[in-house]
């Protein structure tokens, strides 16, 4: 046999905990993400300069157009939640982006044969992506007071807490169509065609109030649509909106308001579906 | 013929198989394995045994099933028929142990660029969940097998190729894998870059002890290894130690350069029994063993003997006899694992 091997033989390391080693694989995971995140400062100025241009200009633009009741700034009020959505959007999606990218480049491949759970290393990924997309809102956040919103640390903190959630939700559709893509360029094309349509149908730039119906109709299967109804709740429950602008009317069912805490719920269902369906295409061998 | 040499070729390597005779099971053990996609037999029944220590290649042209064997041995892919087990754990009802028996180094790379290379392999020890005591001494100590212990810090996108391939290897024995993976190790690299990994791997064997197992397009880089399986269309067809394999072949060749090719010839015939063929360059004769002939046919023929030239069955030889191709048509083409 070998003349050569003259060392130990080599002990494969001890079995640790299940969990333990779960969490730690998860929690590494999600370090990458914040490792990229923080070494690409440009990337991440570029992408918040979208939003704070679609707030400060298109919104102001916009608000003027608005004879309602109310003062001007009500629609910059109404538009603020939907902005944090959108800074998140890119930064949550790009996660997809780089599991299909991670996928090309082979750095998927020393994950897949790792001994993990396919389904910690997308939670991991995920999270990743949800943290660095709420950062990014977080800053748009930060500037709430330009728009007319007061600064309350209760209300920011609610603010925040829903930002995380949206950004998860977006997260995780990306997820679901970058497990069962294998080419970059056909994972931006696919969520380009898909997002559109779920940004505009969520009530985010004009209110399903003012929708026809069947637009409307549309919006209601939309989780958008009550991440950022759940957000504007909270801005609203500090903002004292006039009274008889459709623009702050909440999501209604049959003619009756959804409850903002439902509609968080909803939105941490449809995560976690979305994340399981994802986890289980992510995890099947050939 | 083919039958036979196939059993010539299989004894040896299976007396040089057996281990110091003690319980530990081997590295790889594969049992009749069979893989299809769809109706199309990529795998047609595997048996191969590996034994623990070996340094083992495998060869075979493109499309031979080389890639699907490998996805399965290392759990990317389940096999539909048969079964894999890796350091005594099945592949398909214990993946998760098989996982950890196993040091991965696949032919394109497989590191994040962005991240530096003790970045790289503190991912690998969080994934593997190595335990944090004594982390960074063994991070050091497997920067240092490959070379790279200045480097450190550096991030993997201002890597050479060869660093890369290097840096790859070292992560793939940071968990103290029982077997090594090696799929192309060197393609891509240039000559001098080749041998340098190969120190290296010469290097681990000797210090880990790690059972290696790679494949191969240079036939020079599986000469050094123990043994050698050969697939083609989805079976195996030759297996053994280099030499066992060469020994198939049977005979070496031996060219002669004399004062008179004629009358040594006929000299050749004559007194050794021999078939010699004449040519203008000179004379070639096969035999079993061109060495022992040499010092005779010096001593033995009345012509002046210019140059002998002795030539053993070469791998090469080995490859176009049981695949009916020449590996180098293949080199270009190497398929990837994704």
């Amino acid at each position: 046999m070998t003349a050569t091997s003259v060392g130990p033989a080599p002990s494969a390391a001890p079995e640790p905990g299940r969990f333990a080693a779960e969490w730690r694989a998860g929690v590494m995971v999600w370090r990458r993400e914040m490792i990229h995140f923080l070494r690409n400062r440009t990337g991440m100025a570029v992408s918040l300069l979208q939003p704070l241009l679609f707030l400060y200009i298109l919104g102001i633009g916009l608000s003027r157009m608005f004879s309602g009741p109310g003062s001007s700034s009500d629609y910059m009020v109404f538009l603020f939640p939907g902005v944090l959505v959108m800074a998140a959007q890119a930064p949550a999606i790009s996660v997809g982006a780089s599991i299909v990218w991670d996928r090309e480049s082979g750095f998927l491949r020393e994950m897949l044969v790792a001994p993990v759970r396919r389904s910690t290393l997308l939670v991991g990924k995920c999270l990743g992506g949800a943290t660095v997309a709420a950062c990014q809102g977080g800053v748009v956040l930060a500037s709430a007071g330009l728009t007319g919103i007061p600064y309350r640390l209760g209300m920011f903190a609610e603010l925040l807490a829903e930002l995380v959630l949206a950004s998860l939700a977006m997260t995780v559709m990306g997820a679901v169509v970058a497990v069962r893509t294998r080419r970059v360029r056909t994972f931006h094309t696919v969520l380009t065609v898909l997002t559109a349509p779920l940004v505009f149908l969520s009530g985010l730039m004009f209110p399903v109030s003012a929708m026809p119906a069947w637009m409307a109709a549309v919006t209601v299967v939309n989780p958008l649509t009550y991440a950022v109804d759940a957000m504007r709740r909270s801005v609203l429950s500090h903002y004292d909106a006039p009274a008889g602008s459709r623009l702050f009317d909440p999501v209604r069912w049959g003619g009756h308001a959804v409850p903002p805490l439902l509609s968080v719920a909803l939105v941490a269902a449809f995560c976690a579906v979305v994340v399981a369906a994802a986890s289980r295409a992510f995890s099947r061998t050939e | 013929m083919f039958g036979a040499g196939q059993r010539a070729a299989r004894r040896p390597a299976a007396a040089g198989a057996a281990p110091a005779a003690h319980a530990d099971p081997p590295a790889v053990r594969m049992r009749g394995v069979v893989k299809s996609y769809g109706g199309r037999e990529a795998v047609r029944g595997i048996d191969l045994t590996v034994a623990q220590g070996e340094t083992f290649a495998f060869l075979g042209p493109n499309g031979a099933g080389k890639t699907t064997t490998i996805r399965m041995l290392c759990t990317l892919a389940a096999p539909s028929a048969g079964s894999i087990e890796i350091a005594g754990h099945d592949t398909r009802t214990a993946p998760r142990q098989v996982r950890r028996s196993l040091g991965l180094v696949f032919q394109e790379t497989t590191l994040d660029p962005e991240l530096t290379a003790e970045e790289n392999l503190r991912f690998h020890a969080d994934l593997y969940a190595l335990p944090a005591a004594g982390l960074g001494g063994r991070i050091d100590a497997m920067l240092g097998l490959v070379g790279l212990r200045e480097r450190r810090n550096s991030l993997v996108r201002t890597f050479s190729g060869g660093m890369q391939r290097r840096l790859e290897i070292a992560r793939g024995l940071m968990h103290r894998p029982r077997l090594l993976f090696l799929d192309e190790p060197t393609i891509g690299l240039d000559p001098q870059t080749r041998a340098q990994v190969w120190t290296h791997l010469a290097e681990i064997r000797r210090r880990e002890g790690t059972t290696v197992f790679l494949t191969t397009h240079y036939l020079d880089e599986a000469e050094q290894c123990d043994r050698i399986a050969i697939i083609d269309e989805g079976r195996i067809v030759a297996e053994g130690s280099p030499d066992a394999l060469k020994a198939v072949i049977g005979s070496d060749r031996v060219q002669l350069r004399t004062d008179d090719d004629e009358a040594a010839a006929a000299l050749l015939r004559a007194r050794f029994g021999l078939e010699p063929a004449v040519a203008d360059d000179g004379i070639t004769v096969r035999v079993a063993d061109g060495a022992r002939l040499v010092p005779a046919v010096c001593a033995g023929l009345d012509v002046a003997v210019y140059e002998v030239v002795v030539s053993r069955p070469s791998l090469d030889d080995v490859f176009l006899h049981f695949t009916g191709r020449d590996i180098r048509d293949d080199r270009t083409g190497a398929g990837g694992l994704s």
